[in-house]
Formats: C-alpha cells, sequence, structure tokens
C-alpha cells in the first residue's frame, strides 16, 4: 500500500485549509497578538491614542514592582492561594467523602454547594456587600442581636481581604468538593473492603488508602485553585473595588485599576506581561514537578 | 434490637450525629445569604434594617413587580442572551471543525497546531486586557457586542478543541474509512456523521462557554460603553450604584438577575457539573 495514495487525499487538504482557519485566526488573532503586543506597549509610555513613541524600555516594569500597591496585590495573591489550599481544599475533601455516598438528600446538598460556583462573582459579591453591610447587613443584624457594634469588615484595610477570603471559600469550595466526588465514585471499592475486612480503623483507611488513590484529583484541585486566584478580579470590584487604602487588590483588579482605567497603555502591559509570566511558568513547572505521573 | 445493643453503636451514632451538624453547618453557611436576598427583596428597606433574616412581616411584591415590568431588566437580559447566545454558536462551529481536523486528519504540521492552540490553556484574558481593547478598537468594534464576543470565542476555544477533540477520537476510524473510500467527502461526514453522533460533547461545550460568557464582567466592561449593551453583570453594578443604600431593590433585582442561571442550572445540571469540573481549566 505504500505506493497507491488512498483515492481520498485530495480532500484533506481541502478539508484542513477549509475546517481550520477560523478557529486559528480568531486565537492568534485575539489570543496570541494581544499578549505579544503588551510585550511590545510595555516598552512605551502611552496613553493609547494614536502610535506608540515614547519607548521608556524597562521602566514600566521598575514603576510595577516599585508600586506598593502592586506588592500587596501580589501578596493578595498568594494569601489567596494559601486560603484556598489550608481551607478550602480541606472543607471540599471532608464533604466529598461524607457526600459521596449515596444517600437521601446527598445530590441535593451536592448541588446545594455547587450552586454558589456557578453564580457570576458581580452578583456573588453584591449579595456578600450586602452580607457585610453595616446597617442593613446580616452581619450587622447579628452583632446587633449581641448589643454589639457591627465591624464595617469592607471598610477597614485590616479586615477587607479577610471578608473577601470567606466569600472565595464560599464561591468555589463547591467546585472542588466536586472534583474530589467525581475521583471518589471512580476508585475502586474492593482496597477500602479489604482493609476494613482487616481491621483498619476509618482514619488509617483515610490516611493510608483513600488519600494517595485521591492524589491525582488533590493536584488537579491545587492547581485550579492557584490558577484561579491568579485571575481573579470579578469578584473584588463590587466587594471592595481593591480598597480601601488599595488594602484589597488582586494582580488583575490592580491592573485594571491602575492600566485601563487610567489608560496607561504601556504600564498596564507590563502588568499583564508579569502576570503572563507567573502563569505560564506556575503551569509549566507544576506539570513538571507535580503531574509528571499522569 | 435492645437498649444495650444500640448503646454499644455509640460511637457511629456519635459520628453520624457530628456529621449531621457538620453537614447543617454548611448548609446554613452557604444557603442564608442565598436565602436572605431572595427574601430581602420582599421587604421594605424599614423592615430589611430590623429583621434582615426572617420572612417578612408584610410582603412588598411591588420591589420585584417594578422591576420585571422595567424596560431595563428585560434590555439587560436580552443583551446578556445576544452575546452568551453568539459566543456559544460560534464557539462551537469553530471549535468543532477544527477539533475534526486534529482528531481525524494527519498533515504536516499538526501537533505543533495543537500545542500552539492548547497555550491559550495556560493564561487569562485579563493577561492582555489593554492590547485587546486596543485591536477591538482599530478594528471598530468598540461598544457592539461583536467587540465582546469575538474575544470571548477566541479564549474559550483551547478549552473546547482539546474536549471536543477527545471526543471525537473515540468515534470508530472504520467508519470514516469507509465513508471517505464510498465517496463521502470530510465535510458531509463531518456535518452528517460527527456533528449528530457528538450531541452529548456539544451541549457540555456549550453550556460551560454559555455559563463563562454569561457571568462574564471584565471584557464586557472594558469593551462596552452604553447603557444599551450592557450585559446584566455591569447592568447590576451600575443599579446598585444608582440605588447604594435602598438594599431591598438591589436583591430584588440581583435574585431576578440569578434567575436564568438558576433556572439553566436546574435544566442543564449534568451538563454544568460535567463540563465545568472535567476540563475547567479556566474555573
Amino acid at each position: 500500500m505504500l505506493t497507491s495514495r488512498k483515492p481520498y487525499d485530495a480532500g484533506k487538504l481541502s478539508a484542513v485549509l477549509l475546517f481550520l482557519p477560523p478557529a486559528l485566526l480568531l486565537f492568534t488573532l485575539f489570543v496570541v497578538m494581544p499578549i505579544g503586543e503588551a510585550a511590545w506597549y510595555s516598552g512605551f509610555n502611552w496613553n493609547g491614542f494614536g502610535t506608540p513613541k515614547n519607548w521608556i524600555g524597562w521602566d514600566n516594569y521598575r514603576f510595577v514592582f516599585d508600586n506598593k500597591a502592586f506588592g500587596t496585590a501580589f501578596k493578595n495573591n498568594l494569601l489567596i492561594i494559601v486560603v484556598s489550599l489550608l481551607v478550602q481544599l480541606p472543607l471540599a475533601l471532608s464533604l466529598a467523602l461524607i457526600l459521596a455516598r449515596a444517600f437521601k438528600g446527598a445530590v441535593m446538598l451536592r448541588m446545594l454547594f455547587f450552586m454558589p460556583y456557578i453564580l457570576a462573582e458581580i452578583a456573588t459579591g453584591l449579595i456578600f456587600s450586602f452580607v457585610y453591610d453595616g446597617e442593613f447587613g446580616l452581619l450587622a443584624a447579628i452583632y446587633r442581636h449581641f448589643d454589639a457594634q457591627a465591624p464595617h469588615l469592607l471598610a477597614s484595610p485590616d479586615t477587607s481581604m479577610l471578608a473577601i477570603l470567606l466569600v472565595i471559600v464560599w464561591k468555589y469550595f463547591g467546585f472542588h468538593m466536586m472534583l474530589f466526588i467525581a475521583a471518589l465514585q471512580g476508585m475502586d471499592r474492593n482496597l477500602v473492603e479489604a482493609a476494613r475486612v482487616d481491621g483498619a480503623s476509618r482514619w488509617q483507611i483515610l490516611r493510608h488508602i483513600i488519600i494517595p488513590l485521591l492524589r491525582p484529583t488533590i493536584k488537579l484541585s491545587v492547581f485550579f485553585a492557584i490558577i484561579g486566584s491568579l485571575q481573579l478580579f470579578d469578584l473584588i470590584m463590587p466587594l471592595t473595588r481593591g480598597g480601601p487604602a488599595d488594602s484589597s487588590h488582586t494582580m488583575v483588579s490592580f491592573l485594571y485599576n491602575f492600566g485601563v482605567m487610567r489608560m496607561r497603555v504601556g504600564f498596564g502591559s507590563a502588568v499583564g506581561v508579569i502576570l503572563f509570566v507567573i502563569c505560564v511558568t506556575f503551569a509549566f513547572s507544576y506539570k513538571r514537578w507535580f503531574m509528571r505521573d499522569e | 434490637m435492645n437498649s444495650e445493643q444500640d448503646f454499644s453503636e455509640t460511637g457511629l451514632d456519635w459520628a453520624a450525629f457530628l456529621k449531621a451538624l457538620y453537614l447543617l453547618g454548611i448548609v446554613l453557611f452557604v444557603a442564608t445569604p442565598l436565602v436572605a436576598t431572595v427574601l430581602g427583596g420582599f421587604k421594605s428597606l424599614g423592615e430589611l434594617r430590623t429583621n434582615p433574616f426572617g420572612l417578612p412581616q408584610v410582603w412588598e411584591w411591588k420591589n420585584y413587580a417594578d422591576i420585571v415590568l422595567s424596560r431595563r431588566y428585560w434590555q439587560l437580559l436580552q443583551n446578556s442572551l445576544i452575546i452568551s447566545s453568539l459566543t456559544v454558536i460560534l464557539t462551537l462551529i469553530t471549535a468543532s471543525m477544527a477539533a475534526f481536523v486534529f482528531a481525524h486528519i494527519s498533515f504536516f504540521g499538526r501537533s505543533m497546531l495543537l500545542n500552539y492552540i492548547t497555550m491559550g490553556l495556560l493564561f487569562p484574558a485579563a493577561t492582555a486586557i489593554l492590547p485587546l481593547f486596543i485591536k477591538v478598537r482599530d478594528l471598530g468594534l468598540l461598544d457592539h457586542y461583536l467587540g465582546v464576543i469575538l474575544p470571548q470565542v477566541a479564549f474559550s476555544l483551547a478549552m473546547s478543541i482539546l474536549l471536543l477533540r477527545r471526543f471525537f477520537k473515540e468515534l470508530p476510524e472504520e467508519l470514516l474509512e469507509a465513508a471517505l473510500v464510498d465517496g463521502c467527502s470530510y465535510l458531509n461526514f463531518f456535518r452528517y456523521v460527527t456533528l449528530p453522533l457528538s450531541r452529548p460533547i456539544l451541549a457540555t461545550v456549550g453550556t460551560i462557554t454559555f455559563v463563562h460568557s454569561w457571568n462574564a464582567y471584565l471584557v464586557p466592561l472594558v469593551m462596552l460603553n452604553s447603557d444599551s449593551q450592557y450585559p446584566w453583570p455591569m447592568g447590576i453594578m451600575i443599579y446598585q450604584g444608582e440605588f447604594s443604600a435602598e438594599w431591598h431593590l438591589i436583591l430584588a433585582f440581583i435574585t431576578l438577575t440569578l434567575l436564568p442561571t438558576i433556572i439553566l442550572f436546574l435544566f442543564a445540571q449534568k451538563h454544568i457539573v460535567a463540563g465545568l469540573t472535567s476540563g475547567a481549566v479556566k474555573g
């Protein structure tokens, strides 16, 4: 068969030329080129009108790193990651262990816990700015019940991030729970049964059988938690807009506030490039170091 | 069963009790803000201040009725529906065509191109939002639905193509071979065999794309300038700005704008959960 080309090979080329270009064109135009352009614009001091002329080299990057608010934003992103790993994942895993089994109401509880994940971040943020509202909010009502003055969590630089972190846990734990439930349901129960027959305690089974079997899912869940933190923006806007005193910015809300709102294209692009480098470096090294075997 | 035996099982019962307590705590944690939002929309502002948790003493249906009867509400939903539906349709068409090629036709540079597309998974649209704004402006699409739709399609392509390709590859290769030998073109095979057989994955990809687009905020915020074009997440932010202290109205507005999401969730639960968890790199 080496000599004769298959009769339909001619159609192949036209199929490729017909099917591939729309996706490739859109992807190149709106995903790849803007990243390249961000790198280029980041060398200019430019307000977006006309063509960029005022070349300032690496200065924009220096401005970004010298900006105190960017440092705070970067720390906030790390804080979100830490809380995701220490609070959200254990919460999600513990609930998954309970809800993976079929009992009456399990499916309804799963759906209830998953629901916050599909509500728009903007709506979630607004709901929680009501919850935290000093006069009408739920939190204020609880404090009033004990005759205490409610703290304005969102209005103080010391507590604004705390308030946001709580919303993050509320909104995203259900997603991780679902990942774990899917993994638990696909798990081979025989190992667990065998261990139980051999007299292993529940804790031992969890520690030495279930958790090791869940390792790939845990890695995936950690991956999503970190990527999600790096792109967090929508939730910040209705809650604090990054304030007060720039205490609750994430890198993206910093980019929006200092780059987009003020049309500092060069500066904003530099922030974008930094974020891009962080995302790509993280994705590659994570895949390489932690997800090698999967 | 005698009571002695019941007591010998207390260890288990305690565990079950604590488990139930734990679940109850989480249910309250999750549901309270949602329930209070829906109920808050039925209260007067004065009652909201004194009784934010409980059922309304007087049900103020007017809060909701005024919004449902306003042009503003339907305009927001209409804008969102146009943007999200077109985003879904364009994504499904372009992604399934590309995925078909990546799944079935081998040619020089295929794996390179696939890697190129996979890059799209690695970073969010926010990284390049300013150049994206300038590009959309230079194309004359600013303040136009397409200025939001095209970037959204572009950013959903990577995930969609990978999910579709994985599914297409599982269709038996002999089917394609046989059809081609019989003189069927790739286009017809794609149109009459691949697509009809791929309804479940198309539904999943369509649902994920829809949910992301329906909830999106940053891209519309940057690309749109006039009220008449705003999708609902921008609309509720503006509404909240206008009625800043009138929380009862804001809560009613939030509830009503969330209604479509919740209805979609109830009907497309399976696709939403499967889609968002199986491949949600952008989740």
